[in-house]
């Protein structure tokens, strides 16, 4: 039984009292002396020349401070991009400036133009309508195909063609897969699409610059996921501010899902015009322009093709991808569709050989990059996808082909780079089916079909790599930074103590599971443990939280940090006890000298240590307070088991989630309720995705999902009561929580298992309909049945 | 959102009079278009004149057998309301949006803007209502002339609708997902002298009635009646991300039979 309190139990979250009663603290709460406004002036076209900008009816409405264009960022650099792609050919990925405000050419609908700052917001909005603007427009590319082709318009002139990358994975893989399928005894082929997404977090993007003239200290408070980062990014990049006169501060911040990692100009634009106007700049994204101007996530267009013997055990595995990249390359968008991707196609899968291919694609929309599972999702999904079909080409069990194929052995060593450590697939399988009572689904489906109802069962299980991930692997990959944690500790005098952790907790319940860990490992109240992030000035050097990696890579970072703490106060402990250092046990809050009944509380250890008037002050100095970086050795490997059971009305297409199952493998769990309701979240969006959500442009490059009139988002009604276990357990083996990560499983895994299961009620209705894409909304179902 | 003057007339010739001075000043019955639209600036009228302070636009009464609804009467008051009198319309009331949308919208305001995915204009035409204003009466055939357009004259008000109440009705919609306004909807209602079918949300001409199905139901008011009729021609059906004319056109049958089956 876990300790009241401690790890594996559910304490509440200490943070939702202040989410849920109006106290938190967000970015858009602070507001500063004599602070002004921003409010930026967007291309309503998806490409064009700028001809001219005229400002001096702007200049001239009441409240107007100044206007800025691309001229007042001369000096400035552009937004950098935070990961290099190598062709393969062997030549780096182009990579285009991406500059703060448009230089020239706007390249997608949302892209700024200018700003104006102003006294109040209404005014800087009347001024920004005043403003003469002249765009010639120029054809749009929207299309990847299209983009691709030798005509096609350049999104950006200086770069020789629309291509990015085309990226190969892995190269010396190619020739065998392409053997390997000609001679196959089955091949399942499947084209399909990875509909576009818009994150929507509750709380929009908002930036607020400040900055201090009598110490030379700019201060940018932002709705990030990693402040060390943007302050890195920003400073060194492309404002030229050292990190020593730089403070990034992201508060409370209202969700993310990928779309708070990268540094925006929004962000660089209120720190630079803070200085240059001796002035506090607030920007604070409406909707509307969080449609336009928050980077998308997905958009792959997917060919994929999975090779069989007369066993039916898989062969090979071939891919190839066109994954957008929008305009400009956000900070991590080259990585997504290339390493978070390819590196997970095998999937829970002895399949020996694997090739993947991707080019990546500009065109005149919103830049995309990581949106929760940032690759995963694409990979599981495909191949979720494919085997299905295979399993219905050949005529066997999707289950048993999936079981026949599952990777038994650990560690296993992928072709695709990654060796998962842990893992028991055939044990959430067997938890899936016995959790969502798959025995009893033909009865229900009869029940439906008694009803003039179509019901199906739709299955997936997928494998993701989180916690990214070790810096030296990862810089040979391609990334320009490295992917530990850092963690503080620091013991006050009286036994509380306070953990500066460089993990950001923006929806995750940080503040509570990381305190768990820490009372866990002193034996002491969680009361007494402080969680502080969010704040460059406040907490060493942290990468943020992205990619399931909170308590992989930061909790282990904690973790370290602690036991430096706990071995110095041995110290201190055996001192005051006249006892050997290494005769010192804690537990429950004291220290004990090993087979006595001596004992010294915590408190009084910590105490001595900030009033060391009987102290070993030879041996170790004063005060109790310890820093740890974590670079883990390898990804953690989180699997899982998903089922969906729908119901489809054929008179409309439409499709009803009964109920949706999951039986993951995270590891070992530090609260139960937070872990489910990170699944819950997790599967909303992929069900989202997989039924609703899908941001889309006409051929002109408008934004034709610009609202939720359009955009349809899944509510609470949408949903089923969510049935989830995590009670398969293979501890991760290299971090010492043995930990693996939750935050995205939910969304990768997901969205396949709906897919199958439409398509299985379908062909249980004698509908012969191989695939439909993302979302399958009423129309495209019902289009789909009709042949 | 632009400045704008906020006058709030308590009668309706008060309310007449505020319009007729200001030809950029627009009436206003509890905002649901209007207030989005003002707030992303995409409507800047020098004054809004707000219908909803004027008791004599507010409440339901029977009035001989029919049913009469203020103008500024809102969905929430409807659906609680016409439970007794008019069920059907009642059910479509307690339909439309969400709580705070059916506790500020009005049943005029939603007539006078005839958003071809509106609820009301599909009972205001399928019950063959009366449309009354400051100044006429108009029967609802000649009320709704297509998309966001309407028989109204400038400045004119609805001040109330008076529906007759058939003998059974009901009101089917298939939401569109992101928005939930009806992709399309049918309100079906049956009379001693015939049977009224009323389709919103699909086609481009907005709110329309289905004359074919009106003619079979009135012969057989039973969803098999429908069996035999095409679904109305594709041609002209809205066809926008959510769905094609022809599932539009697909969908008019399959709500008007659900509505039928559900009278």
């Amino acid at each position: 039984m876990p300790k009241d309190g401690g790890i594996g139990s559910s304490p509440k979250r200490r943070e939702d009292i202040r989410f849920l009663t109006g106290t938190g603290r967000y970015s858009d709460d602070i507001n500063l002396h004599g602070q002004a406004y921003a409010h930026f002036v967007r291309s309503d076209v998806a490409h064009g020349r700028i001809l001219s900008i005229g400002t001096e009816a702007a200049m001239a409405m009441p409240g107007v401070i100044r206007v800025f264009t691309a001229r007042d960022f001369e000096g400035a650099g552009g937004i950098p991009c935070g990961w290099q792609i190598t062709s393969r050919d062997g030549s780096v990925m182009q990579e285009p400036k991406h500059p703060i405000l448009a230089e020239g050419k706007v390249r997608h609908v949302g892209d700024p133009i200018a700003v104006v700052v102003a006294e109040t917001l209404a005014q800087a909005r009347d001024a920004g309508e005043a403003l003469e603007i002249e765009i010639e427009d120029l054809p749009a590319v929207i299309d990847m195909r299209s983009a691709l082709a030798e005509d096609a318009p350049l999104v950006h002139e200086d770069l020789s063609s629309n291509l990015c990358y085309d990226w190969g994975f892995v190269e010396e893989n190619r020739e065998a897969t392409d053997r390997a399928i000609r001679e196959a005894a089955h091949v399942t082929t499947l084209e399909l699409v990875n509909n576009r997404l818009v994150a929507n977090p509750m709380e929009p993007r908002v930036a607020v610059g400040d900055y201090a003239a009598h110490s030379d200290e700019s201060t940018l408070y932002t709705t990030s996921q990693n402040p060390h980062v943007i302050r890195l990014l920003m400073g060194a990049f492309v404002l030229n501010i050292p990190e020593h006169k730089l403070r990034v501060v992201a508060p409370d911040v209202g969700g993310g899902f990928g779309a708070k990692i990268f540094h925006y100009a929004e962000e660089a634009f209120c720190t630079f015009a803070a200085k240059a106007l001796r002035r506090p700049v607030k920007w604070t994204s409406s909707r509307s322009e969080a449609f336009m101007s928050d980077a998308h996530g997905r958009d792959h267009v997917t060919r994929i093709e999975l090779a069989l013997d007369a066993d039916n055990n898989f062969t090979a595995l071939r891919t190839e991808t066109l994954a957008n990249m929008g305009a400009y390359l956000s900070t991590f968008a080259p990585s997504i569709p290339t390493w978070l991707h390819g590196t997970l196609m095998a999937g829970n899968y002895r399949t020996p050989l694997v090739y993947v291919n991707v080019k990546a694609v500009f065109t005149n929309t919103v830049p995309v990059d990581a949106y929760r599972g940032a690759g995963r999702p694409e990979a599981t999904f495909q191949l979720e996808r494919v085997i299905d079909k295979a399993a219905r080409e050949l005529g066997v069990d999707p289950i048993a082909l999936r079981r026949q194929n599952f990777i038994t052995e650990f560690p296993y060593q992928t072709p695709v780079a990654v060796q998962y450590d842990t893992g028991d697939y055939h044990a959430t399988m067997d938890k899936l089916l016995e959790i969502s009572d798959h025995a009893g689904f033909e009865d229900r489906a009869a029940d439906s079909r008694a009803r003039g109802k179509l019901r199906g069962f739709g299955i997936s299980h997928y494998i993701e790599a989180c916690g990214i991930a070790p810096s030296n692997l990862v810089g040979q990959l391609g990334a320009r930074a490295g992917l530990y944690e850092s963690a503080t500790v620091r013991v006050n005098a009286t036994g509380g103590l306070v953990v500066m952790t460089g993990s950001h907790s923006h929806g995750q319940g940080h503040e509570t599971t990381f305190a768990q860990v820490i009372s866990d490992m002193i034996g002491i109240d969680a009361d007494m443990v402080e969680i502080v992030h969010g704040d460059t000035a406040r907490t060493p050097m942290g990468m943020g939280t992205y990619g399931s990696r909170s308590i992989a890579v930061g909790g282990s970072a904690m973790v370290r940090a602690a036991e430096k703490v706990i071995a110095k106060a041995k110290k201190i402990a055996a001192h005051l006890m006249e006892a050997a250092d290494s005769d010192i046990e804690l537990a429950d809050g004291r220290f004990t000298v090993a087979g006595t009944d001596k004992s010294v509380a915590w408190g009084d250890v910590t105490l001595a240590a900030y009033v060391p008037h009987n102290y070993p002050l030879e041996d170790i100095e004063p005060g109790l307070e310890e820093t740890a970086f974590y670079d883990p050795a390898n990804f953690t490997f989180p699997s899982g088991a998903y089922g969906c059971e729908v119901e489809l009305d054929p008179d409309t297409g439409e499709v009803t989630v009964l109920g949706f199952t999951a039986a993951d493998d995270f590891g070992n769990v530090i609260n139960p309720m937070i872990v489910e309701g990170q699944v819950h979240g997790g599967l909303a969006q992929g069900i989202g995705q997989a039924l609703m959500e899908n941001c889309a442009y006409d051929e002109n490059g408008q934004l034709i999902s610009a609202s939720y009139m359009d955009y349809a988002m899944p509510r609470a009604a949408d949903l089923p009561m969510f049935r989830v276990d995590h009670s398969c357990v293979t501890p991760c083996t290299h971090n010492p929580l043995g930990v693996k990560g939750c935050g995205e499983a939910g969304a990768i895994g997901s969205p396949p298992a709906l897919v199958n299961a439409v398509l299985d009620a379908l062909h249980r209705g004698g509908h012969r309909v191989d695939h439909i894409d993302m979302p399958l909304t009423p129309a495209r179902v019902w289009t789909a049945m009709q042949g | 959102m632009y400045d704008f003057d906020f006058i709030r007339p308590a009668s309706v010739e008060d309310a007449v009079a505020a319009l007729a001075t200001d030809p950029e000043a627009i009436a206003f019955s509890g905002g649901q278009t209007l207030m989005p639209a003002m707030k992303q600036r995409l409507a800047s009228p020098s004054a809004v004149v707000s219908l909803t302070g004027i008791a004599a636009l507010k409440g339901l009464r029977d009035e001989g057998g029919r049913l009469w609804i203020g103008a500024a009467t809102t969905h929430a008051q409807v659906a609680r309301e016409a439970a007794d009198s008019y069920p059907a319309l009642a059910s479509l009331a307690g339909r439309i949006g969400d709580p705070s949308v059916r506790a500020r919208g009005t049943i005029g305001g939603s007539l006078a803007n005839n958003d071809p995915s509106a609820c009301y204009p599909a009972a205001v035409l399928g019950s063959g209502a009366t449309v009354v204003t400051d100044r006429r009466e108009i029967a609802a055939d000649d009320f709704f002339e297509g998309m966001f357009t309407t028989a109204l004259e400038e400045g004119e008000i609805v001040t109330a609708v008076i529906f007759p109440r058939p003998a059974r009705a009901r009101y089917e919609k298939f939401r569109q997902p992101a928005s939930r306004f009806p992709l399309t909807a049918a309100f079906v209602a049956q009379f001693d002298d015939g049977v009224r079918v009323a389709i919103t949300g699909a086609s481009e001409g907005g709110v329309f009635r289905w004359t074919e199905a009106e003619r079979a139901l009135t012969g057989n008011f039973a969803p098999e009646s429908l069996d035999d009729i095409a679904p109305p021609d594709a041609e002209g059906m809205i066809s926008d991300l959510h769905g094609s004319g022809a599932y539009r056109a697909h969908l008019v049958k399959v709500m008007t039979r659900r509505a039928v089956a559900n009278a």
